[in-house]
C-alpha cells in the first residue's frame, strides 16, 4: 500500500455506521462466544487453588496436554506443507478432474468426525488396507500416538488449502517470470518471491488447523485407543471427568486449554502481522 | 372477549371427544445395548395398554453411552422413565438435580432391577488361547479387550467382576489389586464405550478375548455368527443390575405418572419377563428363569452391594481420579 494515499481522518468514512456495527459485533460475540466461555471460568472460580491444581496437573492430565499439543502442532505443520502443494496444484494447473479434487478437499470439513475416526481406524488397524502393510515392519498407527497425529492431519488439511487458494490466485505468474528473467534461480524464486507472499496465509492456515486439532474429539477417540498416560487427548479427559459428574474438574481442564490455545493463537496472529510487515517493505 | 367465550366450550368438546382414545407419549432414556430389548417390549406394552385403557402409547427411545444419558436427563431431557446400566447414574439424577427421591431404588421389586445380566468372555471360535476363567486373562501373551472404566459404565462392571474373582479365588484385596494390574497390562486398547469394544474385537480382529456383558455377547453371536465366536462363562462373576425408575419431576409435569409406572411394572409381568429372556437378559420371575434355564448357565455371582458396599463406595475406591484404576497406569 502506498502511504501517500491513506485517509488520515477516521471520522470521514464513506460508509456510515461504525458505532452501530461495532455494537452489533460486540453483542454478537458476547452471546455466541464470550458468555459460554465466561460460564466455564465461573464454574472453576468455585474451586480452591489446591483443587484446581489437582484437577489440571495430575500426571494423566499432563501427559494428555503433551500429546494434544504436540500431535496438533505436528499435524498443523504437515498440513501446511502438503496443503501448500495441493493448493498450488489446484490453482496453477488445469487438468481433467480438477474440480472433483477441489471438492474432495472439503470433505474433512463436512464428514462427521466419528465417521472419519472409524474409517481411519479400519484402514490403519492390524488387518486394514494400510495397516496390514505397515504392521510387519513394526509400524503401528492405530491405537498409538501416530494414529492421533494421522486423524488430526486429516481434519486439518482443508483449513490450509482453503486459506492458501485465494492468495495463490492473486499471486500472478508474471511475478515469477519476472524473477526468472532477472536471473533468479528456481530455488531463489521460490524462497525469495513466492514464499514471502504466502507466509501470512500459511500462518493463518496453520493456526486454524492447529486450533481445530486441539479441540478435536470425535475422530481421535476411535483411533487413539485411549490408553492412560499414552494416547489420551485432553478432550477425552474432559469427557472422563464429566462421566464422573465432576463438572468443575472438567471445566478446570477446559479453562487451561482455553487460556493456552488463546495465547498460542494470539502469538501466531502477532507473528503473522510481523511477517506481513517484514516482507512487504 | 367474545371469541374466547366461543372457543372455550369448543375446546372442552374437543378434549371430551379425544379422551376415550388418547395418545400418550413416553420417553425412555436408556443405554446402548438395550436397543433390541425395548424395541420388543414397547410393542408388547403398547398392545397391553391399549387393551386395558384404550389409549395409544408411543414410547420414544433414547440410547447412548450411559453417563451421557444420565447427564442429558439432569440437563433437562424430559425422560418419563430411565433404564440405565448402573444405580450410580440414577443416583446422580437424585443427587445432582433432585428429579427423583433418594430412596428411588426401593420403589420397585428387587432393587428396581427387573432384569439382570452378568459378565462373561467372548473368544474366537475354537478358543485358541484356551481361556477358561479369569486367571487366564492375566497370563502373558493374552490380549484382552475391555472399554475404559472411566468413561464406560459397562466397563466398571467388567473390572469389578475381575476384582471379585481374584478376591475370592486368590486371597483378598491385595491379590485382587495385583491381578487387576496384570489383567490391564494385557489390554491394548481402551475404547470409550462397550459397543466400541465390541467393534474392536469383532471388526478389527484385535484381542484374544473380550470381556463383555452376557447379553452383549449373545448379541454378537446372533449378529456376527456363532461360527466365529464362542462365549466362555467364568466360574465366578458379578450380577449386573441395570435399574429402572420413573422420573417423578417429569411425569408430574407431563401428567404421565400412571402410564410410566405401569410401563415399568409391566417389565415384571410374565410377558415382560419373557421378552427380557428372549433378548438375552436374565429374567427375575421363576417361570421365565425356568424357561430360559438352558440359555443362561449357572455360575457363582456376587453383587455390588455385598461385595463392594454399593456403587458410591466402589466408585470412590476404584474409579475416581487417583483411585485404584488410575494407579495401574500412573504408578511405575
Amino acid at each position: 500500500m502506498n502511504p501517500a494515499v491513506t485517509f488520515p481522518q477516521p471520522s470521514r468514512r464513506v460508509l456510515p455506521g461504525f458505532g452501530l456495527s461495532l455494537g452489533f459485533t460486540l453483542t454478537y460475540l458476547s452471546i455466541i462466544v464470550l458468555i459460554p466461555l465466561a460460564a466455564a471460568f465461573l464454574k472453576t472460580a468455585g474451586m480452591s487453588w489446591g483443587e484446581f491444581v489437582a484437577a489440571v496437573a495430575s500426571p494423566r492430565v499432563l501427559a494428555s496436554y503433551r500429546l494434544s499439543f504436540l500431535a496438533s502442532m505436528a499435524a498443523g505443520l504437515v498440513d501446511v506443507f502438503f496443503g501448500l502443494i495441493v493448493a498450488w496444484v489446484l490453482v496453477r494447473y488445469s487438468f481433467p478432474g480438477r474440480r472433483i479434487i477441489d471438492a474432495l478437499v472439503d470433505l474433512p470439513f463436512a464428514l462427521p468426525t466419528a465417521v472419519a475416526g472409524i474409517a481411519l481406524t479400519t484402514i490403519y488397524a492390524k488387518h486394514g488396507w494400510v495397516g496390514r502393510w505397515l504392521e510387519p515392519h513394526g509400524i503401528k498407527v492405530a491405537f498409538t500416538e501416530i494414529g492421533v497425529f494421522v486423524a488430526l492431519t486429516f481434519i486439518g488439511l482443508p483449513f490450509v488449502v482453503r486459506t492458501l487458494q485465494p492468495v495463490l490466485m492473486e499471486l500472478e505468474p508474471e511475478i515469477e517470470e519476472a524473477a526468472a528473467s532477472l536471473g533468479a534461480s528456481r530455488w531463489k524464486t521460490l524462497t525469495r518471491v513466492i514464499l514471502p507472499e504466502l507466509t501470512p496465509a500459511l500462518l493463518t492456515g496453520f493456526a486454524l488447523a492447529f486450533a481445530r486439532a486441539l479441540g478435536e474429539y470425535g475422530s481421535v477417540v476411535f483411533i487413539s485407543g485411549n490408553m492412560p498416560m499414552r494416547t489420551e487427548i485432553v478432550p477425552l479427559l474432559i469427557i472422563t471427568k464429566l462421566e464422573q459428574y465432576d463438572y468443575r474438574g472438567a471445566t478446570a481442564i477446559a479453562v487451561v486449554m482455553l487460556v493456552a490455545s488463546f495465547l498460542m493463537l494470539l502469538l501466531i496472529n502477532l507473528l503473522q502481522k510481523w511477517s506481513r510487515r517484514y516482507h512487504r517493505v | 372477549m367474545k371469541s374466547k367465550n366461543f372457543l372455550l366450550p369448543l375446546l372442552g368438546l374437543a378434549l371430551a371427544a379425544a379422551s376415550p382414545a388418547r395418545t400418550v407419549e413416553l420417553l425412555n432414556v436408556s443405554y446402548d445395548p438395550t436397543r433390541e430389548l425395548y424395541a420388543d417390549f414397547n410393542k408388547a406394552f403398547g398392545a397391553y395398554w391399549k387393551a386395558k385403557t384404550g389409549d395409544t402409547v408411543v414410547v420414544k427411545q433414547s440410547h447412548g453411552g450411559y453417563g451421557k444419558q444420565a447427564r442429558s436427563v439432569i440437563d433437562g431431557l424430559p425422560a418419563d422413565v430411565v433404564t440405565l446400566a448402573l444405580a450410580a447414574d440414577i443416583d446422580a439424577l437424585s443427587a445432582n438435580a433432585k428429579l427423583i427421591p433418594p430412596d428411588w431404588q426401593k420403589r420397585l421389586p428387587q432393587n428396581s432391577t427387573p432384569y439382570t445380566s452378568t459378565i462373561v468372555f467372548l473368544v474366537r471360535k475354537g478358543n485358541p488361547k484356551g481361556i477358561k476363567d479369569w486367571d487366564d486373562l492375566a497370563k502373558p501373551g493374552v490380549s484382552v479387550i475391555t472399554p475404559n472404566p472411566k468413561t464406560s459404565g459397562g466397563a466398571r462392571w467388567n473390572y469389578l467382576a475381575a476384582w471379585a474373582y481374584a478376591k475370592h479365588r486368590q486371597g483378598g484385596d491385595a491379590a485382587a489389586k495385583k491381578f487387576i494390574n496384570a489383567l490391564y497390562k494385557n489390554v491394548p486398547v481402551l475404547d470409550s464405550g462397550a459397543r466400541g469394544s465390541t467393534t474392536t474385537f469383532v471388526q478389527r480382529e484385535i484381542g484374544d478375548v473380550a470381556i463383555s456383558w452376557e447379553n452383549e455377547a449373545f448379541f454378537v453371536l446372533k449378529e456376527f455368527g456363532s461360527d466365529h465366536y464362542e462365549i466362555v462363562v467364568p466360574s465366578l462373576s458379578i450380577l449386573t443390575e441395570p435399574p429402572v425408575t420413573v422420573v417423578d419431576k417429569v411425569v408430574r409435569k407431563k401428567g404421565t405418572a400412571e402410564v410410566a409406572r405401569a410401563y415399568l411394572e409391566y417389565l415384571y409381568s410374565e410377558e415382560g419377563q419373557d421378552i427380557v429372556g428372549r433378548n438375552f437378559y436374565r429374567p427375575r420371575s421363576p417361570a421365565a428363569v425356568a424357561k430360559y434355564a438352558k440359555v443362561f448357565p449357572q455360575l457363582e455371582l456376587v453383587t455390588i452391594d455385598s461385595e463392594f458396599g454399593g456403587w458410591a463406595r466402589a466408585q470412590q475406591t476404584h474409579f475416581a481420579d487417583g483411585g485404584i484404576f488410575d494407579e495401574i497406569y500412573t504408578k511405575k
